[in-house]
């Protein structure tokens, strides 16, 4: 009896509706804010982060058109203006053989950039289709897989650089781009898959496969675009690396081979005559140095600004 | 019963584990449930309420037993057939947080549904989005907006909305409530229970929260260890239990009443919840139960018919219940 008078309910009546009705029940307070520009928003508020964005405007403006506008050719040679020091009518000064060093610095610039951004371009897309396959099926497809990326991440890519060159009989861009994407990828493979499995564990993609939702759309409408932040901050981390490796082979003699320049090789060649004329040296490297530290700087950034969770 | 929608016979999910061994996650349970009522599920973490759900919806492939829907085996459908029961039948998700994509508004979510399984275009399943989320009590001002910016409370709504928006009879309800405030489960509750009276609704509600399983369920299973151990009516269970285990759990119930005299008498269990993986034989409960005799250990307890519409599993329910303990 006692169990019975207390689950008893109270009727209707004696209820009275208190301020709002049935379909008003909550209101927005704060306006609607799209995804790209909420993270527009974050990514302006980080203000290192804007600076390096800045700063990699400026110098990607100067390697397109840095070569016109400093009035030499780069490969115009001036007997009568060797190693002259940075001066008005050569901003960075002359290398040895008296060609303009503001015009070889951005010429030297476009090879490097074309690297850096060709080569995390080329990897993530490889990373994302390879680490997305071996996560969507699992089993055993993706511990084969896992362990191929293993072996490969283990060859020095030196090694690799050295014996494509050899075997291809060539030292162009375009080696040099595929020697250090061959085992470039591999890193962003083991990314895009461990995100895509702590994804596809999530309950709304339950949630589409209880709706009927076929895997290619889950793919596509789910897994996809909840990597695809993750994906461009490791381009924005990996240009720097490609960029770096660049002017490190090109630095040793594996890489772009003369005339065509790149920082690495400017750098390469004014080491020779440092002690005298250390301004040689001084602007390839600041502008590798810049490079690489605008877009690790830019990538942090970015990588708070995409994740629509993490609010400021 | 003739109004019967969902009927599962036997139903085993086990998971194979490290070593060849297995995990007896849904070991032979059956129950029924008849059309626009609700059976709740009650059990503590880990005893296979929820793979009981996901598998009864498709999520998992079931080791043997059978699941009717409408009279028809559901686990061996394909195709057109299968996309057919997937309409029919809907879940509604545990977590909140993780059952909206992060990347899509609102609409979007609630609308995925509509793609798959209707022609509408674009704006007429924004418009059907929209009713649903008025009918779970949210404004379309919420259309555009992401998972993010809304509470948890409004965002089970979402996910009730999104499991509405393709029109199913049937709805799992995996512990909808359980990860928000006491305040919101209210709510939530109140909100399944008014759709269900609008819509003719029948629900599996899965939860450890017996006070809402009793206000929102007509029957009531309760699940030990993978193993359903009583089956009735709400009343019925609530009233008189008739297996020791539900008996310690109805006791847990907190009383508002400090006078009551109740927290002497609750039941107090002792021991852990045996490992699912490969389980001793005889009864689940035995090592932890007051009334054990060696026939419990010895021997799984059978399924027992106990009076009108009930069941149990225990050796000595009979003796337990004229003893009145």
């Amino acid at each position: 009896m006692e169990e019975q008078e207390r689950t008893e309910t109270i009727p209707q009546e004696k209820f009275i509706i208190e301020g709002c009705r049935e379909g008003e029940a909550e209101q927005m307070a704060r306006p609607h804010i799209g995804y790209v520009r909420d993270a527009w928003r974050r990514f302006r508020k980080n203000k290192v982060a804007l600076i390096a964005f800045i700063i990699l405007c400026i110098l990607v403006f100067l390697t397109i058109f840095g070569p016109s506008i400093s009035g030499y050719a780069f490969e115009e040679m001036d007997k009568t203006a060797r190693n002259q020091g940075p001066s008005a009518a050569h901003w960075f000064g002359t290398d040895k053989l008296g060609r303009d060093l503001f015009a070889r610095v951005w010429q030297g610039g476009r090879v490097s950039m074309l690297i850096g951004l060709t080569g995390a371009l080329v990897s993530s897309v490889i990373g994302c289709i390879y680490g997305g396959i071996a996560a969507y099926f699992g089993g055993i497809v993706d511990d084969v897989m896992m362990r191929i990326v293993e072996i490969l991440i283990s060859v020095p890519y030196l090694i690799v650089v050295i014996l494509l060159s050899v075997v291809l009989q060539s030292k162009s861009i375009g080696t040099l781009i595929l020697a250090l994407t061959l085992t470039g990828w591999c890193g962003v493979a083991r990314l895009v898959r461990a995100q895509m499995l702590q994804i596809k564990s999530q309950e709304f993609v339950m949630a589409a496969n209880c709706l009927g939702v076929s895997s290619r759309r889950i793919i596509l409408r789910h897994l996809l675009p909840n990597t695809i932040s993750v994906v461009i901050v490791t381009i924005t981390f990996d240009i720097p690396g490609y960029i770096f490796s660049e002017a490190f082979l090109s630095y040793i003699g594996l890489g772009v081979q003369a005339p065509d320049t790149s920082w690495g090789a400017l750098a390469s060649l004014a080491q020779a005559n440092f002690t005298f004329y250390p301004y040689q040296l001084f602007f390839p490297s600041l502008m590798i140095a810049l490079t690489m530290l605008a877009f690790t700087l830019m990538g942090d950034g970015l990588r708070d600004a995409l994740d629509p969770r993490l609010r400021t | 019963m003739a109004d019967c929608l969902v009927e599962v016979r036997d139903l085993c999910k086990y998971f194979p584990v490290a070593g060849k061994k297995t995990l007896k996650a849904v070991d032979h349970v059956s129950f029924t449930i008849e059309k626009g009522q609700t059976l709740g599920i009650v059990g503590e973490s880990g005893c296979g309420k929820t793979t009981c759900g996901r598998t009864l919806i498709g999520l998992y492939p079931k080791t043997s037993g059978e699941i009717l829907f409408a009279g028809q085996d559901v686990t061996e459908l394909a195709g057109k057939e299968r996309l057919r029961f997937k309409k029919r039948a809907q879940m509604i998700f545990q977590d909140p947080y993780s059952s909206l994509d992060p990347r899509m508004t609102i609409a979007e979510i609630v609308a995925e549904g509509l793609q798959v399984h209707t022609n509408l275009s674009r704006k007429e399943r924004q418009e059907r989005a929209a009713e649903e989320l008025l009918a779970v009590g949210l404004t379309r001002d919420y259309l555009n907006r992401f998972a993010h910016e809304l509470s948890g409370g409004q965002r089970q709504r979402v996910g009730i909305a999104r499991a509405l928006a393709v029109e199913p009879e049937f709805i799992v309800c995996d512990e909808p409530i359980s990860a928000l405030d006491v305040s919101i489960q209210a709510q939530i509750v109140n909100l399944l229970i008014r759709l269900q009276k609008e819509r003719g609704l029948t629900y599996l509600f899965i939860s450890h929260d017996l006070s809402m399983v009793r206000h929102i369920s007509d029957y009531v299973g309760i699940m030990y260890l993978g193993a359903l151990v009583e089956y009735g009516t709400g009343a019925q269970v609530f009233s008189e239990a008739l297996h020791p285990y539900t008996k310690a759990l109805i006791s847990a119930i907190p009383d508002p009443d400090p006078d009551s005299g109740h927290e002497e008498k609750k039941i107090r269990l002792s021991g852990e919840v045996p490992s699912p993986v490969d389980p001793p034989p005889g009864c689940r409960f035995a090592p932890r139960c007051a009334f054990a005799c060696e026939a419990c250990h010895a021997q799984m307890p059978a399924w027992e018919h106990a009076g009108e519409g009930r069941y149990v599993a225990c050796h000595r329910w009979k003796e337990i219940k004229e003893k009145g303990v």
